[in-house]
């Protein structure tokens, strides 16, 4: 099953400047390995140290949020659409107060 | 040429984005960078056509900072901000290029919260902004290996100077 992978711009460094990639995958987050198997570089801005996604980093399936469907495990189809959406933050230095 | 990349903007816009520091001050201010990147990766060779800059500003898209519970010392733009800005953008054949924000009453140097939470390939803008005075304005992008930001020289003149 195909699906498609929209590649948000800050992220095209590392992609060849391919704004999407398809991938044959079961599951968003059968996808989103793929994704990074092809595009190693990809992997630690995507991801924490320890495998989960980076808050700021914000997952579409067909412009649902997966947040709200099964997560990573939610279930593709041939001809869905992923697009990772970066949300931005940041601060001064000092403690959140 | 400068070395590494420059970041190119205009007076006006560059005045509008203090404006916005002291406008919310002592709350941070934030919105996106509208315009035109000349090479693509963080560090690429500016050319020579495009008189040494790499990346050029020529709109702004304020944004409401969403941090309620910490505005001072936070901002946050939420995934439907940034595809608003992306179609702002796109309206007027532009790229989101980065984004700005203010300090108030720190200096305008990135902080560790800002690095864990940026992306590479953007251009971060950061105006301090002391007392509601803004002062020094700079623009950093993210290292590929997320441990450091890079100064990225801003160069501030008219518009009709390019």
């Amino acid at each position: 099953m195909a699906v498609k992978i929209m590649i948000p711009t800050p992220l095209r460094v590392f992609t060849g400047k391919r704004d999407s990639a398809e991938f044959s995958a079961a599951t968003v987050g059968e996808a989103l390995g793929n994704l990074t198997t092809e595009f190693g570089e990809l992997r630690k801005h995507l991801y924490t140290d320890d495998g989960k996604l980076r808050a700021f980093v914000n997952v579409y399936l067909n412009d649902e949020d997966i947040r709200y469907l099964a997560k990573e495990n939610t279930p593709t189809k041939d001809g869905d659409t992923i697009s990772i959406v970066p949300s931005i933050a940041g601060g001064s230095a000092g403690n959140a107060n | 040429m400068p070395d590494g990349p420059v970041l190119w903007i205009s007076n006006h816009l560059a005045d509008k984005i203090r404006a916005h520091g002291v406008e919310t001050y002592p709350h941070e201010c934030c919105g996106a960078l509208l315009g035109k990147d000349h090479g693509f990766a963080a560090g690429a060779e500016p050319k020579v056509e495009n008189h040494g800059i790499s990346r050029e500003v020529l709109g702004l898209f304020p944004l409401v900072n969403r941090r309620d519970d910490s505005p001072r010392n936070r901002f946050s733009v939420t995934a439907d901000d940034v595809r608003e800005a992306e179609k702002a953008a796109s309206a007027q054949g532009f790229d989101v290029i980065g984004w700005y924000h203010s300090h108030p009453d720190h200096p305008a140097r990135p902080s560790d919260y800002d690095r864990d939470h940026a992306w590479p390939w953007y251009s971060y803008i950061i105006v301090s902004v002391q007392q509601r005075v803004a002062q020094d304005m700079t623009s950093w992008r993210l290292n590929d290996d997320r441990e450091a930001f890079s100064a990225e020289g801003i160069e501030v003149r008219h518009r009709a100077a390019v």
